[in-house]
């Protein structure tokens, strides 16, 4: 107990140490001030001209057109190109638009395993590419989105933005990490998998391939596909300790980096230490429900002559340390990474619910870039929710919020709701969904209700038994994942727009401040009883029941 | 504004910086600083590649240490967790069958790390207690003292980070060469 929350501390302790002067940088970068760097990306692109809302949005839907149709043709010529030493064959269509999609929205949910699907042209080429592009992207619009809400008169440049993102604070990144995972045993190499004849005389045949650099950028990026099938339980792509401890820490990294960044760009870091606040009292609830519920044994091996001192250890890898399964599935689902380092399927019921309440949320620092956009949702529902209770009209920094941002507000809010629901109930009717699970009962649901959760929020994770490389599967969450990544970053750079174009008023000693407790109180409630009870019945009918029925 | 040229030069500038730039330092950087673990870990006996030190493999024979249960029958090429249930019948099923080729008794109760499969089902660890459980059975099975087998478990056994994850553990292959190496 004493180690785990030795590493629990290390970890996140050190991580949010970390992101104070990385939000710091990030924020002088996003403001202009290395211009030899710009200078550079401006030219690369062709000229920077200053973006209203509407031209920043465009300039994102052109590059994520590109991203999506460039991996899409990518993938599915794979067979026909070089670097595929181990002769990958041609993928299904459905297959294609699904990975296409999944990796152009960040999310990074795989129908496939990577070591018996991808040549490894696809994985570095299409998917590594999409992980560092699809990441600043995000990034970039956090940028956007702060500059119009700190009172700058328009949002920037999309396509110096992005260059800033992806070169100067994922790339370095990147190859330190990848560094130091590559010497701790995750293979770099262009050799097709090694033959090897066993000690009894088998011969069993080894993936490999280049991903040390791949691993990198999906943690930093909150990626979260794996090189390999089975993610960062694989032993080639998260082999020792340390190598998990650094992944944990880079998943989580930048997306606290982020909050900071937004503060400063604004103006108003005390704002961002009430965020960050709040986010950390999130994190600290789902961490404790979920190493709380891990340390109970498997329930499946209680009769049987079994020595279980070591909680539920089905789904887990012993390098990695006891609280590697709980604290990673926190971590993963807090931000929208979604890697996993141990089996999301096989957790103990109650759980697995706290990585789907993490994805329900999608907020607890969030996807780089995109996370502190959805907590700006949030945010401005809080101090809706307070202005109505007080009799004032809701402010927040001096714009105020009126019908017209409100509803935009909820569509965005409302649809992630509906995207997770009305998916699950569709899959939990049809054979679609049922035809498809590994587990039965109200493990079964919980299958059907973790994929459509992680596709919405753009996480990627999933209860991995599900059969999901169907057409069904692979179309349905396809078009949920990119709704659910777009909307939500048009919706808000769409609402700064509209705060933009009025006059801002100066704050006085009656507007709500946003920088003490009595906000952070009112967020945090705000996001709790929005969140759950929104997921709440749906909660009762999988993990809640499962425990309730079978763990003793 | 133009926005699809812009898009086409980023797409090519950032694909020569984050795909073929960045591949090829960290391809120079692990093949130069660490080509043992760039390219598997495979280890070598007598110039044969006889495993990796990071994959499990399988091991039937009463001679051999047994590594944790796996999903995939141990296939490189096709890593997976079995994805149940920690209440799932199917695991007390397969339980059952594990309890028995080990002849595990309520006397003498298996550690829990050799019944429940790993995440990737390729967890080239098991804990020393799980090792310290197989001990009689090589030793018959060889023909040494049970003594022996038990040292030499415990000079292979370590912890992964120290104080961080103090239970110790031990990786299954390395100890089958040690055991091999001995009897030579």
């Amino acid at each position: 107990m004493l180690a785990s929350i030795l590493t629990i501390t290390l970890v996140i302790g050190g991580t949010a140490l970390l992101s104070w002067p990385l939000g710091k940088y990030m924020a002088a970068l996003f403001s202009g001030r290395f211009a030899g760097a710009d200078r550079l990306f401006t030219a690369a692109t062709g000229g920077a001209g200053e973006q209203d809302w509407k031209q920043y949005s465009l300039a994102l839907i052109a590059i994520n057109v590109v991203m999506f149709g460039f991996v899409f043709a990518l993938l599915a010529t794979q067979h026909l190109l070089p670097f595929n030493p181990d002769g990958q064959g041609a993928a299904s269509l459905d297959l294609v638009f699904n990975t296409a999609a999944s990796f152009t929205t960040n999310t990074n949910l795989q129908h496939y395993s990577g070591e018996s699907t991808w040549s490894y042209l696809a994985q570095l080429g299409g998917l590594m590419w999409l992980q560092f592009v699809s990441a600043a992207t995000g990034i970039a619009a956090l940028a956007a989105l702060a500059r119009g809400i700190g009172g700058q008169a328009t949002m920037g440049n999309f396509f110096l933005d992005v260059q800033r993102a992806a070169f100067c604070v994922l790339l370095p990144l990147a190859i330190v990490v990848a560094a130091i995972i590559a010497i701790e045993g995750v293979p770099m190499t262009l050799l097709g998998a090694a033959e090897v004849t066993t000690l009894e005389g088998a011969v069993q045949t080894i993936a490999r391939g280049p991903a040390a650099a791949f691993v990198a950028i999906k943690q930093l990026g909150t990626n979260g596909g794996g090189f390999f099938g089975p993610n960062s339980t694989h032993p080639l792509e998260n082999p020792s300790f340390f190598s998990n401890a650094f992944q944990m820490v880079s998943i989580i990294l930048i997306p606290m980096a982020c909050v900071w960044m937004f503060g400063r760009i604004i103006g108003r870091p005390k704002h961002a230490a009430v965020v960050f606040g709040v986010m950390a009292a999130l994190l600290a609830i789902k961490l404790t429900a979920a190493v709380t519920f891990e340390s109970a044994p498997t329930m499946a091996f209680a009769e049987l002559p079994v020595r279980q001192d070591v909680g539920n250890l089905e789904g887990k890898e012993l390098r990695l340390g006891a609280i590697t399964g709980p604290l990673w599935a926190v971590l993963t689902t807090a931000t929208s990474n979604g890697s996993v380092g141990a089996m999301h399927d096989s957790l103990n019921p109650l759980t697995g619910l706290v990585p789907m309440a993490g994805m329900w949320l999608n907020e607890t620092f969030g996807g780089v870039g995109v996370g502190m956009i959805n907590m700006f949702l949030y945010i401005a529902l809080a101090v809706f929710v307070a202005g109505m209770m007080v009799g004032r009209t809701p402010e927040y920094l001096g714009h105020r919020i009126e019908g017209r941002e409100m509803r935009l507000v909820v569509l965005a809010l409302i649809s992630h709701p509906l995207l997770i629901l009305g998916g699950t109930a569709l899959f939990a009717a049809t054979p679609w969904g049922t035809g498809t699970l590994n587990n039965t009962g109200a493990h079964g649901f919980s299958e059907i209700l973790y994929e459509f959760s992680s596709s919405a929020a753009n996480n990627g994770s999933g209860f991995e038994g599900l059969g999901d490389n169907t057409p069904a599967w692979n179309i349905a969450t396809g078009i949920v994942m990119l709704i659910a990544r777009l909307l939500p970053i048009f919706v808000p750079l769409a609402i700064v727009g509209s705060l933009m174009a009025k006059r801002r008023s100066a704050e006085s000693a009656g507007t709500l401040s946003v920088e003490g407790p009595t906000f952070g109180v009112m967020l945090f409630l705000v996001i709790l009883i929005f969140g759950a009870l929104t997921f709440f019945p749906a909660a009762a009918l999988g993990p809640i029941a499962e425990h309730v029925e079978l763990m003793r | 504004m133009n926005y699809i040229l812009p898009s086409l030069r980023l797409w090519i500038v950032s694909f020569l910086v984050c795909v073929v730039g960045y591949t090829a330092l960290m391809l120079a950087f692990a093949q130069t600083v660490a080509p043992y673990r760039a390219n598997g870990s495979i280890i070598e006996v007598g110039g044969k590649a006889v495993g990796s030190e990071l994959i499990a493999q399988d091991f039937t024979s009463p001679r051999y240490i047994w590594p944790r249960p796996s999903a995939p029958g141990y296939d490189a090429m096709a890593a997976a967790g079995s994805n149940k249930s920690p209440t799932s019948p199917d695991l007390t099923k397969r339980a059952i069958e594990t309890i028995a080729r080990y002849g595990a008794t309520p006397d003498n109760p298996i550690p829990a790390d050799l019944v429940a499969a790993s995440g990737g089902g390729l967890d080239p660890h098991i804990s020393r207690e799980g090792a310290l459980y197989q001990a009689g059975r090589v030793a018959a099975a060889r023909g040494i003292p049970t003594a022996d087998v038990e040292r030499l478990i415990e000079t292979q056994a370590f912890s992964a980070a120290g104080p961080l994850a103090p239970e110790r553990i031990v990786n299954v292959l390395e100890l089958n060469l040690a055991l091999d190496r001995m009897a030579r």
